[in-house]
């Protein structure tokens, strides 16, 4: 009996002893965190997409936190509904929160475009892309494999008919796909405004045409019908000044190949 | 000195933990992927060894040998080992911010790691003076931190490669190491000579 008490009796001490040290120890010392931060970081999704700015949600809420007036808007997938909460907790004016959307500027399918060369690579579209720019005959358009699709968040990315396309009501607006295109197809436009050119091949209207049915070919007929001066062809594809755009849809409804179009909310 | 000298270069070299010894591979596995947490864990490791032989070596000889309880020897260590790296962490986050982030994640990972345990326990069994038992931690450490970088630039290389799908992951990974330690061998027998 006396062995075993004389090894349980000293280290059950010394465990008392390191145990009181680290209490005394937590508490003396412990660092002030701001009592805030739980609480901002939990009005975020949590999603982690970095359409913020930050690196992650838990950088946008150290900033938040941390750095007065740090925008409380910036968290594209939580909407209006986070940034009001922010703005509760930090109390600080509410701002709104500009709803974006990704875009896949291409509408090149199998119908509309063809393969210049059969692509028995990697199946990544930037694979593809250092292999002379691509399989398809355009060398701006959608690669087709998805790269866009595998780095959404929410499926909101469906490659169709080789092209990739956004469902529009699962799109968050994180703008993690545009950053993994290769081509810089998918950019974020406001969700309000829905007139979108679908094509970004910058050569002459004539290879353009001979390329792909559905490409713009610079014809400049939106330039012209645009009310509020809003579109411009500039490298001889049409480019859409979103703050300028009031949606009226007249480019779409003149657009000769039909590259201009209203895209669909619902 | 030249047995301080010895002692220093057979920890770093001959008697490698990880690479002869086999402790520690834990981390050795897990954190060498890239160079700087490969570096952050080594100057981690280095860090507890040292406080930690500095206090585990006067509590085994001022402690538990007088009262003939040697034999507790690892619980103690443990315990002590752990209670300590958990009030350095506190410290450093109260007083020295900058070094609790580069080192702050780690710390905690190596409370109970075996390597720490293996010098405090090692350095017992050798009848190291405390001078001694230093020298033989920093060695011991400095060997570690040569095995992470080294074993991280291997593993940086072995990203590019091609490997057959069985092998990829774990299983090449284990079969670098192994080489890499094999490597290590080739030291035996030489700093003994050195000095003669």
């Amino acid at each position: 009996m006396n062995v075993i008490l004389a090894a349980v009796i000293p280290v059950v001490i010394i465990g008392f002893v390191c145990a009181v040290v680290l209490v005394v120890a937590a508490k003396v010392m412990a660092v002030k965190e701001d009592e805030r931060f739980p609480l901002v970081r939990d009005c975020l999704p949590g999603a982690n997409c970095g359409a913020c700015g930050f690196a992650g949600c838990d950088g946008y809420a150290k900033a938040l936190v941390e750095k007065e007036g740090t925008p409380t808007n910036l968290c594209i997938p939580g909407a209006d509904a986070v940034s009001k909460q922010l703005s509760e907790v930090l109390g600080v004016e509410f701002e709104d929160v500009v709803e974006m959307k990704a875009v896949v500027h291409c509408s090149g399918d199998c119908s509309s475009t063809e393969d210049s060369v059969d692509y028995r690579g990697i199946e990544s579209c930037s694979a593809a892309k250092l292999l002379f720019g691509g399989k398809g005959k355009c060398g701006y358009g959608c690669l087709g494999f998805g790269d866009c699709k595998s780095v959404c968040p929410n499926d909101a990315v469906v490659i169709e008919n080789g092209l990739a396309k956004i469902c529009r009501p699962y799109c968050v607006g994180c703008g993690l796909c545009a950053k993994a295109c290769p081509n810089s197809l998918i950019s974020l436009v406001p969700e309000v405004k829905t007139a979108a050119v679908l094509c970004s091949n910058k050569d002459k209207g004539a290879v353009t045409r001979k390329v792909c049915t559905s490409g713009c070919i610079g014809c400049r007929k939106c330039e012209k019908v645009c009310p509020s001066q809003a579109i411009k062809v500039i490298d001889n594809v049409a480019v859409i000044d979103y703050d300028k755009c009031e949606n009226c849809g007249a480019c779409a409804e003149n657009c000769t190949t039909k590259c201009i179009e209203i895209l669909n909310n619902m | 000195m030249t047995k301080l000298i010895i002692i220093l270069l057979s920890a770093v070299f001959i008697n490698n933990y990880i690479l002869t010894r086999f402790l520690g591979i834990c981390p050795f596995l897990g954190v060498s992927k890239k160079l700087d947490s490969a570096t952050g864990m080594s100057l981690a490791v280095i860090f507890v060894m040292l406080i930690a032989t500095a206090v585990t070596w006067p509590i085994q000889m001022f402690l538990l040998v007088p009262s003939k309880l040697g034999y507790l020897q690892t619980i103690v260590f443990i315990l002590v080992i752990a209670a300590l790296v958990q009030l350095v962490e506190i410290v450093l986050k109260r007083y020295i911010p900058s070094l609790h982030k580069s080192l702050g994640v780690y710390l905690p990972l190596i409370t109970t790691n075996c390597a720490i345990l293996g010098v405090t326990i090692l350095n017992i069994d050798e009848g190291y003076t405390f001078i001694e038992s230093m020298v033989n931690s920093l060695g011991s450490g400095l060997g570690f931190m040569l095995a992470m970088i080294m074993f991280s630039g291997v593993r940086s290389k072995l990203e590019g490669a091609d490997i057959p799908k069985s092998f990829k992951g774990l299983p090449i990974t284990l079969v670098a190491a192994s080489i890499t330690s094999l490597s290590f061998m080739g030291f035996g027998g030489v700093i003994e000579n050195l000095f003669k």
